[in-house]
């Protein structure tokens, strides 16, 4: 029998808010954080609109000690350095990065063995700081104002940063959370697009299960509100460009008339642990330092999907792969599909999009798709592509600790009537939980996660 | 409280290689490589992809007069890729051709899946210098985006935009193969796809595929790479011929040389593989991962987490220092790194340190980044299958940091059936592999 492994610590960050708290009331409220853009104006773009986050200082989130090296952090690994100290902090771990009198350096010892934490860490394509790199490449101009190569290689590489590429390696989410927390187990970065937050927490679901950690931190964060990554999205086709007037009411995933979806800042990191190490924290713990455990992890299953007029970049119709994924969940959950209670789905928006996953979900539950709710968190917190899968195993953890079902929005008329269709937060007997992830490029990942008994 | 019985882990799946290829300076091939290698050659040469000649690095060491075509069985689908997708593309129909995968039918692609260690794709660097340029804003020093997108948006193409997604070689190797098994990519910097090989064997002993590709493909010269690790000051500088530029191990060494290419291996459990009565090359029988949790720009000066990284894979391997005939190091020629990984073998090895043989073909190779891992590891299969192993060359000055055994400037015949991979990642990642001769 596999080791069991437990969720015991919630670190989300996103337009709605930072952690827990802020996210499960906009998820009860279904409020959007979708908004018009002002990281940067996008008039220029066919999209204007975002989940943005608001009011975030890495200074809030990080130790005293650590404050210089948020310098040579881009925002994606800011919010995956905020995602894990919160989720260290919910689940009840004492590290030199929730510690407010540590100081992060080696001989700090946290309240674990950090030879057994490991860590694993979805991150996307980091996009350069357009504005510090496009004024090192101002100064490499020739006299009719064009860049000059030779002018770049020979003065202008100087007015960057020494340490300027290592803001921008996708390792580097991973890297600054193992330095704070002292994390020296197995660790990985997974970039798979939307997919690499769920596929690195069944990283680490392998990794405890097989002994090589007792702990994880997992899980990923992304910003593509900047220029160039907004771009690539906008040449994917994907992005809503009917929705700019309506931002709280662009994103419409299985209805009928959804055009598209937004792009969201942020992720989420979560602490997955064995059940032993669970237990045992527990009982040396009492009063409100006592860890929770919100949620078992029961199966995880990933696949790729082939489907190729181009590059995987249009979505198999029939929704084979994703299929694939959530029935390999299913079988090491040793489930039948009668058993799911609750569906956190990709849900992006986008047509064909919905379509694929709509044919997944009747491909494996058949008529009963149309019976169990389908909640996606796009319409409020966006697409946070390689956090996406973060915050939706979050609010899926919550869910069946709460024995709740958030809110659904802007759904009227569901696709081929699944239950998708908008409705308000509501209690419900839930035991188990499916959620997935559907990458631009593929791959696949799906979780299912059991309600929680000691 | 319901008990829960204690993990008891099940015999471990055997999983073996049963496909090489890879694409590198030194040729497209393996036997090609393989022999260059063994004569010392080098890879490297001016860097012509793009004028760096005022660079302080001028050279690399670049894959020369490839043509991703001839591999793929419809080119019109891979229109418009990066240079990483094309190189994986060729290194991973050769290692399927030596599996003797395109051959076999009845192949189930639902349980063949993908790991690689593919970098970030090339920016498409004139546009994007155009539009940053066109959209600068000299009094507010900062890019008017609304200028941006409109010269952006005329300049990029969307094929070539989305083609940099890291995750594009692994989309392509999906669509040529067909593979609908477990499939992911990860970049851990230099690590990554020994990382991926490793993670690809937990895959299969998992019993969640039967048949994996795995390995990597990283370029990372082009302009801004370049800038980017000569601001890390992280490259060679040497000033005479740039073949001796990449010098492991040398008290002269002065950082490494980017290199470029991939590697792919073919992985299978046993079980399949003799069922389908495939030439087994070597079995992959350890892999051991940790982080420094140090620095972001230093390895731990004990070469903490790469010893811990070694012994987990000589754990794994069910096996002792005592057994390893061969080191391919990670050895990438800058100060630390060799004197770094230097200590952690000592640490691992103890007394036995200067009795193993070490090497990195690195001295010839450059340094291909996140692809490094996959071609090391073949190396280390092809020493197994003729022993003989490669040399470093350039080691001309001896480091008395550097006092281990690195099988200098000539290959060396010797008895090889185990032989550990090394390769250690910007922000402190560590990946070792150990594989060793097949035997029934």
């Amino acid at each position: 029998m596999a080791r069991s492994v437990v969720i015991t610590g919630l670190g989300p960050v996103s337009g709605v808010g930072l952690g827990m708290k802020p996210t499960w009331e906009a998820m009860l409220a279904g409020r959007s954080a979708v908004s018009r853009i002002d990281t940067f104006d996008p008039s220029g773009f066919p999209c204007h609109i975002g989940a943005q986050m608001r009011d975030f200082s890495i200074r809030d989130y990080v130790p005293k000690s650590y404050r210089k090296a948020t310098k040579v952090m881009a925002t994606d690994i800011e919010y995956a350095v905020a995602a894990a100290n919160l989720a260290a902090t919910d689940a009840q771990l004492r590290t030199a990065g929730t510690d407010a009198e540590a100081v992060v350096k080696p001989d700090y010892q946290p309240t674990y063995n950090p030879a057994r934490v490991g860590c694993h860490i979805g991150a996307g394509l980091i996009a350069a700081e357009i504005n510090e790199l496009t004024q090192a490449l101002s100064e490499a101009r020739d006299e009719q104002g064009n860049f000059d190569m030779h002018k770049w290689g020979r003065e202008g590489i100087g007015h960057l940063t020494p340490l300027w590429l290592l803001k921008y390696l996708p390792n580097m989410l991973a890297c600054h959370v193992t330095i704070i927390h002292d994390s020296q187990g197995p660790s990985n970065t997974i970039t798979c697009a939307e997919a690499s937050a769920m596929l690195s927490i069944g990283e680490s679901l392998r990794v405890i299960q097989r002994g090589s950690a007792d702990m994880c931190f997992c899980g990923g964060a992304e910003d593509k509100l900047n220029p160039m990554a907004f771009l690539r999205q906008i040449f994917t086709g994907r992005l809503t460009t009917t929705g700019n007037d309506d931002p709280a009411g662009a994103v419409k995933p299985f209805d009928e008339k959804a055009a598209g979806m937004v792009v969201g800042q942020g992720g989420a990191i979560v602490i997955l642990e064995s059940r032993e190490t669970f237990a045992k924290r527990s009982e040396a713990a009492s009063g409100d330092q006592k860890p929770r455990a919100y949620a078992e992890v029961a199966g995880f299953g990933a696949s790729q999907s082939v489907h190729i007029p181009r590059s995987n970049q249009a979505p198999d119709p029939n929704g084979r792969g994703i299929a694939l994924a959530i029935r390999a969940a299913m079988r090491e959950a040793s489930i039948t599909a009668e058993q799911i209670d609750l569906i956190l789905p990709f849900g992006s928006g986008v047509p064909e999009y919905d379509q694929a996953e709509a044919a997944a979900l009747f491909s494996i539950f058949g008529n009963r798709a149309k019976e169990i709710p389908i909640a996606s968190t796009k319409p409020i917190v966006g697409n946070c592509f390689a956090g996406a899968g973060g915050i939706d195993v979050c609010i899926a953890a919550q869910a069946l600790s709460e024995q709740i079902i958030p809110a659904t929005i802007n759904c009227d008329s569901p696709l081929s009537g699944l239950n998708a269709k908008s409705q308000a937060s509501r209690s419900a007997k839930l035991e188990y939980v499916l959620t997935y992830s559907a990458g631009f490029g593929g791959q696949n990942a799906a979780l299912i996660l059991k309600r929680f008994t000691a | 409280m319901t008990t829960h019985p204690p993990y008891s882990p099940p015999a471990p799946t055997r999983t073996v290689i049963t496909g090489i290829g890879w694409v590198t300076p030194l040729g497209h091939d393996i036997e090609t490589v393989w022999h260059n290698l063994l004569a010392g050659k080098s890879g490297i040469g001016p860097t012509t992809s793009f004028d760096s000649s005022t660079f302080p690095t001028t050279f690399s060491a670049q894959v020369k007069d490839y043509d991703y075509r001839p591999y793929v069985s419809v080119p019109q689908a891979h229109e418009g890729i990066g240079a990483n997708t094309a190189f994986a593309l060729g290194a991973a129909a050769q290692a399927w051709r030596s599996a003797g995968l395109d051959k076999v039918d009845a192949l189930n692609r639902e349980r063949l899946g993908l790991y690689l260690g593919s970098g970030e794709g090339v920016l498409d660097f004139e546009h994007y210098v155009e539009a940053n340029l066109g959209g600068w804003d000299a009094e507010k020093n900062a890019v008017d985006t609304v200028r941006w997108a409109a010269v952006a948006m005329k300049g990029m193409t969307a094929l070539a935009e989305i083609e940099q997604e890291p995750n594009m070689p692994l989309s392509h190797l999906a669509m040529e193969f067909g593979a609908q098994g477990p499939a992911y990519n990860c970049l851990t910097a230099c690590a990554a796809s020994t990382q991926a090989i490793g993670e690809a064997v937990q895959i299969l002993r998992r019993g969640d595929a039967d048949v994996m590709i795995a390995g990597g493909t990283h370029t990372m010269i082009h302009p801004l790479g370049v800038t980017g690790f000569t601001r890390l000051t992280a490259l060679s500088r040497h000033t005479g011929d740039p073949r001796h530029a990449s010098r492991p191990f040398s008290a002269d060494r002065g950082g490494f040389v980017m290199g470029e290419g991939a590697g792919i291996v073919i992985i299978e459990t046993l079980e399949h593989a003799l069922k389908r009565k495939a030439n087994i090359l070597c079995e992959i029988t350890g892999y051991g991962s940790s982080a420094d949790a140090y620095r972001i720009t230093d390895m731990h000066p004990d070469g903490r987490g790469a010893a811990v990284a070694m012994r987990a894979a000589l754990a794994d391997a069910g096996i002792t220092h005592h057994d390893i005939d061969y080191i391919s190091a990670h050895g990438t020629g800058t100060k630390e790194n060799d004197s770094t990984e230097t200590n952690a073998i000592k640490v691992v090895f103890g007394d036995q340190a200067k009795d193993v043989a070490i090497s990195s073909v690195k001295s010839m190779l450059g340094h291909l980044i996140a692809a490094a891992g996959a071609v090391e590891l073949i190396t280390c299969v092809l020493a197994i299958r003729d022993q003989i192993i490669p040399p470093t060359m350039n080691l001309d000055t001896p480091d008395p940091e550097c006092d281990l055994d690195y099988v200098p400037n000539a290959a060396r015949q010797a008895m090889v059936d185990i032989c550990m991979s090394n390769s250690f990642g910007f922000g402190g990642q560590n990946d070792t592999l150990v594989v060793r001769r097949y035997e029934a």
